[in-house]
């Protein structure tokens, strides 16, 4: 072994050939099957689509780093369960491009976060976390409140969503800015559009209770959905239980 | 700088300069509705100032022939001041971010002030400003003297060098804007990742083109490391960063993996950032300068090769412990364990042999702070690998993940190991690089060592304590069979150590600002042997003033 050695690193092309080659085993031998293996990613009938609304507040939490302090994953322990809700399924995250699953929790895990709170709790709460939990370390997020949400590129953000594999519609695609506009002020004539094209259950509200479309919309409405694309996680460990 | 180039050099170099303006013009001009075309307007800045700095000294007189006589070491005269420069911007945006944690309203209402945004300047600017530089600067040193070659050409080493800290300006930059694609450190989005793709490829081609000229037969161990660091990261960096633009004229992207697919290439990447950035290519540099320094050769030529191999195999299996009791597979989670904890063997070897090399020389790391910078760093590398192996059970990170002593596991690796190792090489690198005697004051160099040393202990220490602690509120029933504590009660609990925390990280840091003045002073001394004279003098000075 060691004579072989030897002659290998004489030869530049040869560590190189063999660097790449048992470097890339394991990654292969890991990766590759999660997209092959059906049990990979269990099937949800009922799964819906980001709104483009929705979308555009997933980008601002991107934005900010909030997955540097809040995970979105579950784990199946005992007390994660407890305290966070059913733990979360691969499916839930199969249109998350990137997923936001996290590594550390300095707040707490939010991906059940949606509908636990009123909009107006989460507008005060990002605006100076202190009014609410005295004890929070979280920034205060007051820009989000200021500044206008661009909505009139929604469409191409739809799109390339599309091109890594998310199922978005040509009509979804076109009317993308309208339905964003449409999700934050259900008085307007756009609202009807987006329970038509996104389900009966999405959320159009006024979240950030006027009618200019800031940051803040977006987030809030991005937070008020997480964990509700599909109801697979709840039906699943109910069985489990029974 | 200019002073080794060629006038057919110079002229080239302002051709690719003229090239990277192109396409700066294009993507402010594309990119004028959104944050690309900022960046557009930073690589047209940076290519304008290349090329006028050329102009300006265009009619310089020419190299002579005898330049091939000697090592090729201008540009790892500034990678070692950008070095420096980086740590220190690194690791005060540390000490702030840490701040923030303790006292969050040190915000002050400004987007580019919050902790999100400048989290990723730390860890980028440490990780990739301080360590990229570190690990350029000193894989050129050492290439050219195990292979007894010069570098192969006179532009590429500074093509990659500068090339690689645009990418750095771009990223960190994009950060504070808050373009970011959320992977961890793969932060930068996707024209910052195609760029860094070029420069990763001359880089590599320099690696090559000087080996195929080098006039010893045997490749050093400590160039395997080198290389296995430029390889394997070329690999993570392209699959991890695959990702469709919105358009050309826009800074966003989507990832082309999804959930669990995606989280599994992220902790692959990621857990390897570590295996082969901050672990391989930081081998590379101990296997050189830590026998260098000792005067003694490597203990054992067989354990250097068992270990080699060993962490090249093993660690791309590991990244999945990052993900236990997720929705990723069982079997995924067991594999990445399992690879965890055999890789302690090879991580071990590498310790111990760097530890058993300074057997006879012990005397040496009690006088020269130099060495002991080294030695400990050895040390913490092995004490890191045997947390790093131990979290990687099942059990014990069901306690550790998502908490603080995750942070104090990376710190202990990245200040007591990876920080020690380079400031250790680096030390011992400038007085030759800069033809001076000695390094400015020894002194110094003893004063940051306990500074750096009490610094990284006070982290850990925090960090672990403050990680239990959290871990085991989080999962403590009262009789009932109701959680004990809430979250927010966790969060309390943390504060002091938040505190302890910053505190560490700012002894770390006056260690790094001592370092810089050192260095900074030592390079003020006055050349060594006025034989040297006016040619010792010509490549020196350019190099100081671009890294000012």
């Amino acid at each position: 072994m060691f004579g072989f050695h030897y002659r290998l690193e004489r030869s530049a092309i040869g560590l190189v050939a063999f660097i790449v080659l048992v470097a890339s085993i394991g990654g292969f031998i890991e990766i590759a099957p999660l997209f092959t293996i059906d049990e990979t990613v269990e099937i949800a009938e009922d799964m819906r689509l980001y709104t483009p609304l929705e979308l555009a507040g997933r980008n601002i939490y991107i934005r900010e780093g909030c997955y540097a302090c809040h995970s979105q994953m579950i784990r199946t322990l005992r007390d994660d369960v407890d305290r966070y809700g059913p733990y979360s399924l691969a499916v839930e995250s199969s249109y998350d491009h990137p997923q936001l699953w996290g590594s550390k929790r300095t707040g707490p895990d939010l991906a059940r976060m949606g509908n636990k709170y009123s909009d107006a709790w989460h507008v005060a709460h990002l605006y100076n976390p202190r009014d609410l939990v005295p004890e929070s370390k979280m920034p205060a997020y007051r820009w989000l409140l200021r500044d206008q949400l661009r909505i009139d590129d929604l469409g191409g953000h739809l799109a390339a969503m599309r091109a890594v594999g998310v199922p978005y519609t040509d009509e979804q695609i076109a009317f993308a800015t309208q339905d964003a506009y449409g999700q934050a002020n259900p008085d307007s004539a756009e609202a009807s559009g987006v329970m038509e094209r996104y389900g009966a259950a999405t959320n159009v509200r006024l979240f950030d209770g006027t009618g200019p479309l800031t940051d803040m919309d977006a987030l809030v409405a991005y937070l008020q959905m997480l964990g509700t694309l599909t109801d697979v996680a709840h039906e699943e460990q109910a069985d489990e239980v029974e | 700088m200019l002073a080794d180039f060629t006038r057919g050099e110079r002229t080239t170099a302002s051709i690719i300069l003229g090239a990277l303006l192109v396409v700066g013009l294009a993507m402010a001009i594309v990119g004028r509705n959104d944050l690309i075309g900022i960046h557009g307007w930073v690589v047209c800045a940076a290519a304008l100032a290349g090329i006028v700095t050329i102009l300006r000294q265009f009619d310089l007189p020419e190299p002579t022939p005898e330049r091939y006589s000697e090592y090729y070491d201008a540009p790892t005269r500034l990678g070692l001041i950008l070095t420096l420069a980086w740590g220190v911007v690194g690791m005060a945006a540390g000490v702030w971010v840490a701040a923030l944690l303790a006292w969050p309203d040190l915000t002050f209402d400004v987007a580019w002030l919050s902790f999100g945004r400048l989290r990723p300047i730390h860890t980028s600017g440490v990780i990739f400003g301080f360590g990229g530089n570190a690990l350029i600067a000193t894989s050129f040193h050492v290439l050219q003297r195990t292979t007894r070659a010069r570098l192969p050409d006179a532009i590429s080493p500074w093509f990659v060098l500068l090339g690689y800290n645009l990418f750095c300006v771009i990223a960190a930059s994009g950060y504070l804007m808050g373009l970011t694609q959320s992977k961890e450190y793969a932060e930068p989005e996707w024209y910052a990742d195609i760029w860094l793709v070029v420069v990763w490829v001359v880089y590599f081609a320099i690696y090559m083109r000087t080996l195929a000229r080098r006039k010893e037969s045997h490749i050093y161990v400590a160039n395997w490391y080198y290389m296995a660091f430029i390889l394997v990261v070329a690999i993570l960096h392209i699959v991890n960063n695959l990702a469709v633009p919105v358009s050309l004229g826009s800074a966003k992207s989507y990832s082309l993996f999804a959930g669990v697919q995606d989280a599994m290439t992220q902790w692959w990447y990621g857990h390897n950032a570590v295996a082969f950035f901050l672990t391989a290519g930081f081998l590379g540099m101990m296997y050189y300068y830590l026998p260098k320094r000792a005067g003694r050769p490597i203990f054992s030529y067989r354990m250097s090769i068992i270990s080699f191999w060993g962490i090249t195999f093993m660690y791309m299996w590991a990244g999945s412990h990052h993900l236990h009791y997720t929705a990723l597979p069982h079997w995924v989670q067991t594999l990445g364990m399992a690879f965890s904890i055999v890789l302690l063997v090879p991580s071990w070897a590498s310790a111990g042999n760097a530890l058993l090399t300074l057997n006879g020389a012990w005397h040496k790391v009690r006088d020269d702070a130099v060495l002991r910078f080294m030695a400990l760093a050895a040390i913490f590398y092995g004490i890191t690998t045997f947390e790093g192996s131990f979290m990687a059970i099942r059990a014990v990170n069901s306690l550790s993940h998502y908490t603080d002593w995750t942070i104090g596991h990376v710190h202990a690796g990245a200040l007591g190991w990876v920080a020690m190792i380079t400031f250790g090489s680096l030390y011992s690198l400038v007085p030759s690089m800069f033809k001076r005697e000695r390094i400015y004051s020894q002194r110094l160099v003893e004063v940051h060592f306990w500074l750096a040393l009490s610094g990284t202990v006070v982290y850990v220490f925090a960090m672990w304590n403050s990680g239990v602690i959290q871990g085991l509120m989080w999962r403590t029933y009262d009789e009932t069979g109701t959680l004990s504590y809430s979250f927010i009660e966790s969060l309390v609990a943390m504060h002091p150590y938040y505190i302890a925390r910053a505190f560490g990280g700012l002894l770390f840091l006056l260690g790094a600002l001592t370092a810089l003045y050192n260095v900074i002073m030592t390079i003020r001394m006055p050349a060594r042997g006025a034989a040297l004279g006016a040619e010792g003098d010509l490549p020196a000075t350019p190099a100081l003033q671009a890294g000012e």
